[in-house]
């Protein structure tokens, strides 16, 4: 098993948050993992995203031209990273942030999700990207919810410890309309 | 033990208190400023010092002072920094003081950019600095190799009194991978450390220096210095080789392209191809006795790098023309994908190369 | 039969190198000197500079780490840092600290390094043959200088002690000559204050010392002498520039 996934947004909006989260959750069911954040001269704002690598075996490459799923947060990283998807991959659209009902990509499943609008009904908008990574692992199966949130301890500063109960909630609350859709 | 998750940057600060180095010395740079925010709240409670100094030439001299007295000791930087400390090293390799010098490569020439890269392969590995020598150049190509071959390079630095250089860049300073943080034994004797200078108590003075002005003094301690060369290359010689018996092509690369070039390699195994995959972990000493046996076999090499073509002529200079050599070469910029890689292999394997 | 006068203990018994008239023999003296008065002669490490001071490694009987040029304050910073237990001893010249060190005589100086450094000014860059030296002074010939050290040209000769007189860091800076007796005495003094203050761990002491070099000059040892009187002393001005006691600025 060899699993590359990205995940990519605007800054702020959680994506290296879930990149982590999703290293770590793989980590958590004693796979190889490898995390590649994108940097740049910018320190705030602007575009984010980052590669997880997922391995059964030792990771090799941590970029791929061809990634097996994509969390695409707004618009820009649907024109962006959509048609990379390669045949057999999956899609997440956060519909919410990118109005784009056109993309299509033959052999590639989409969802579309309104994350920000389901992490809003939870209480806390800046749930959205957990949202979303719910929604994704459901649909590919690539870690479990249960690692996930056994790894949210390790990836969540100290002082949103309070917050984990609430991730939870988003990651399932995600993971549910991936079942349901 | 639970393994931690840690950037390459840190991994490599993380290994650098782990073998017992408490004193670095550096100045900011994009992208390895990881290692020094992370040992300027470490080290002052460790008994150590952090001193940012006013420029890349300041530290690595404090390097070379704090070696001088036989403390283990670090500086890093990315590539314009590290043509800044050529001077010290040199200095260094001439008075055969120990320390630990880390290039997380950037890009050039000149201020270039940000991107990963592995233009200063020849930087490295050619000395770097004025003079006839040599230092020791070891090359990660995963986060746990960032802080192995760190402890690494103290341990050889102190064996053979010689600087030693992690060549890295910045796709394996920014990527987190799970990381098993081991301790090193300390202490170890390697018998000769009536060189380091602690103040002449009770014995003759000590001095340590690179200035030989006596007749024929200097081309003694030059020789000298190349029997030590000789010697790091027939001991320290490292490298991961992964080459089936009845290989049509053995893909050389090293640091982050070995690991683009892995994805690549596998997958033409598993469409059935015999690919072999050389992975030189020490870029001086360079393993050429391995690229030799390839050449024996007279089996074609691909060298894949993050750069115009560097290690590529270490390859043909072992190979001798015994095999052909092919390049894949990406300057910076640009990563390459596994799939460019596969197509270069499978244009070589077709007899399509251009 | 009492001795009143002897080689002191810190100083190797060896010819020197230096040209006659030269006052680096003199100055060696005067450090060596306060080596022995301070009982530090064990515990000193010296981090050598490049020109003709590069041999101090010869000529003192300590432990020395030779440093490439104009680099000694970085490279006795990472010796100072890594032990600060041992004395650390800096000798310089004016190419040396002034020109290509620049940079890092003033942030060691800055930080506040507990370190001692001697400064030997000669106006000349003395191995490479009598060279301009950022302390040149206007109208003085040097074999880069033929026409004679012009400012709008070159600039002026650069007042090194005043400058670091102004760093928080530094808790003494002096500047003496050795030309007569009168300035021997006051210059050992600064020597030893310079000494006390790495001691005392109050911060960097520094001695600049005005010095001749009779070769570069042209001149024999009578004439460079009173060069230093009649041409330096009036541009750069003897004195202590800064004395801090205590460590309550640290």
């Amino acid at each position: 098993m060899n699993y590359a996934s990205i995940m990519a947004g605007f800054g702020g909006q959680g994506i290296l948050m879930i990149g982590n989260l999703l290293s770590i959750g793989a980590l958590e069911q004693g796979l190889g993992c490898t995390y590649f954040p994108s940097y740049g001269v910018e320190m705030r704002g602007g575009t984010a995203n980052c590669t997880v690598t997922i391995s059964d075996k030792e990771v090799g490459s941590p970029v791929t031209a061809r990634p097996d799923g994509v969390i695409a947060m707004n618009g820009p990283s649907v024109d962006k990273f959509g048609p990379r998807v390669k045949e057999g991959g999956f899609l997440l659209i956060n519909t919410d942030m990118a109005q784009d009902e056109k993309f299509s990509k033959d052999g590639v499943n989409v969802l579309r999700i309104g994350c920000n609008t389901i992490a809003t009904e939870l209480g806390n908008p800046k749930l959205a990207s957990m949202v979303a990574l719910g929604a994704f692992v459901e649909k590919t199966g690539i870690v479990t919810i249960d690692s996930l949130v056994q790894a949210l301890p390790r990836v969540l500063p100290e002082k949103a410890h309070k917050l984990i109960p609430l991730n939870e909630k988003a990651l399932k609350a995600g993971a549910k309309y991936a079942a349901e859709n | 033990m639970t393994k931690s998750f840690e950037k390459g940057n840190v991994a490599i600060a993380k290994a650098a208190v782990s073998a017992g180095c408490l004193y670095y010395f550096g100045y900011p740079i994009t992208p390895q400023s990881d290692i020094p925010e992370y040992l300027s709240g470490v080290l002052p409670g460790l008994g150590g010092q952090f001193v940012q100094a006013e420029s890349e030439v300041a530290s690595i001299n404090m390097l070379l002072g704090a070696g001088s007295t036989g403390k283990r000791a670090m500086t890093s930087s990315s590539s314009p920094g590290i043509s800044l400390k050529q001077e010290g090293i040199s200095y260094m390799a001439g008075s055969e003081i120990p320390g630990v010098i880390v290039n997380i490569q950037r890009s050039g020439p000149g201020l270039g950019g940000i991107s990963a890269s592995q233009g200063d392969y020849f930087q490295s590995t050619r000395g770097g600095g004025h003079g006839d020598y040599r230092t020791i150049v070891l090359a990660p190509a995963t986060v746990q190799e960032m802080y192995d071959l760190t402890i690494l390079a103290f341990d050889l630095s102190d064996k053979y009194r010689i600087p030693s250089m992690i060549l890295a860049d910045a796709m394996l300073g920014q990527m987190k991978e799970p990381l098993d943080e081991w301790k090193p034994e300390l202490g170890i004797d390697y018998g000769h450390s009536e060189w380091i200078l602690t103040g002449a108590k009770g014995r003759e003075r000590r001095r340590v220096k690179s200035l030989y002005l006596g007749d024929g003094d200097l081309a003694e301690h030059n020789w000298r210095l190349a029997e030590k060369h000789k010697r790091i290359a027939e001991n320290e010689t490292r490298a991961s080789v992964d080459i089936p018996e009845d290989a049509e092509l053995v893909v050389t690369a090293f640091g982050s392209a070995a690991r683009i070039a892995r994805t690549a390699v596998d997958r033409a195994r598993e469409e059935g191809h015999s690919v072999g995959m050389l992975r030189p972990i020490t870029l001086w000493p360079f393993p050429a006795e391995e690229f030799v046996k390839v050449g024996e076999k007279g089996t074609p090499i691909l060298a894949v790098e993050l750069n115009t073509g560097q290690m590529v002529e270490d390859v043909e200079i072992a190979v001798k023309g015994a095999s052909k050599v092919s390049f894949c070469g990406y300057p910076p910029g640009y990563l390459p994908s596994p799939d460019e890689i596969y197509e270069k292999i499978m244009e070589i394997l077709k007899g399509e190369e251009n | 039969m009492k001795q009143v006068f002897g080689r002191p203990e810190s100083l190797v018994d060896v010819a020197s190198h230096f040209c006659p008239g030269c006052h680096h023999g003199t100055i060696h003296r005067l450090v060596a000197e306060a080596i022995d008065h301070y009982g530090v002669r064990e515990e000193t490490i010296g981090a050598a500079s490049v020109g003709c001071s590069v041999f101090m490694y010869d000529y003192f009987d300590i432990d020395v780490v030779e440093s490439p040029h104009g680099r000694s304050p970085a490279v006795a910073t990472g010796v100072k840092r890594s032990n600060p237990e041992k004395f650390v001893l800096l000798y310089q010249g004016d190419g040396d600290l002034a020109a290509i060190g620049t940079a890092e005589i003033i942030h060691a100086a800055n930080r506040g390094e507990p370190l001692t450094v001697i400064f030997v000014n000669n106006t000349v860059y003395g191995m490479t043959g009598g060279q301009m030296a950022p302390t040149t002074m206007l109208g003085q010939r040097t074999t880069t200088s033929p026409y004679g050290r012009e400012f709008s040209q070159d600039g002026y000769p650069i007042k090194i002690t005043e400058m670091l007189a102004q760093l928080e860091g530094v808790a003494y800076a002096a500047r003496v000559a050795v030309d007569t007796p009168a300035h021997l005495a006051k210059a050992k003094k600064a020597i030893f204050a310079a000494f006390e203050a790495q001691v005392e761990k109050r911060g960097m002491g520094m001695v600049e010392i005005l010095s001749s070099c009779p070769t570069n000059w042209g001149m024999n040892a009578i004439e460079a002498n009173k060069r230093i009187e009649t041409e330096m002393i009036p541009y750069f001005p003897l004195g202590v520039f800064k004395e801090r006691k205590g460590s309550d600025f640290f």
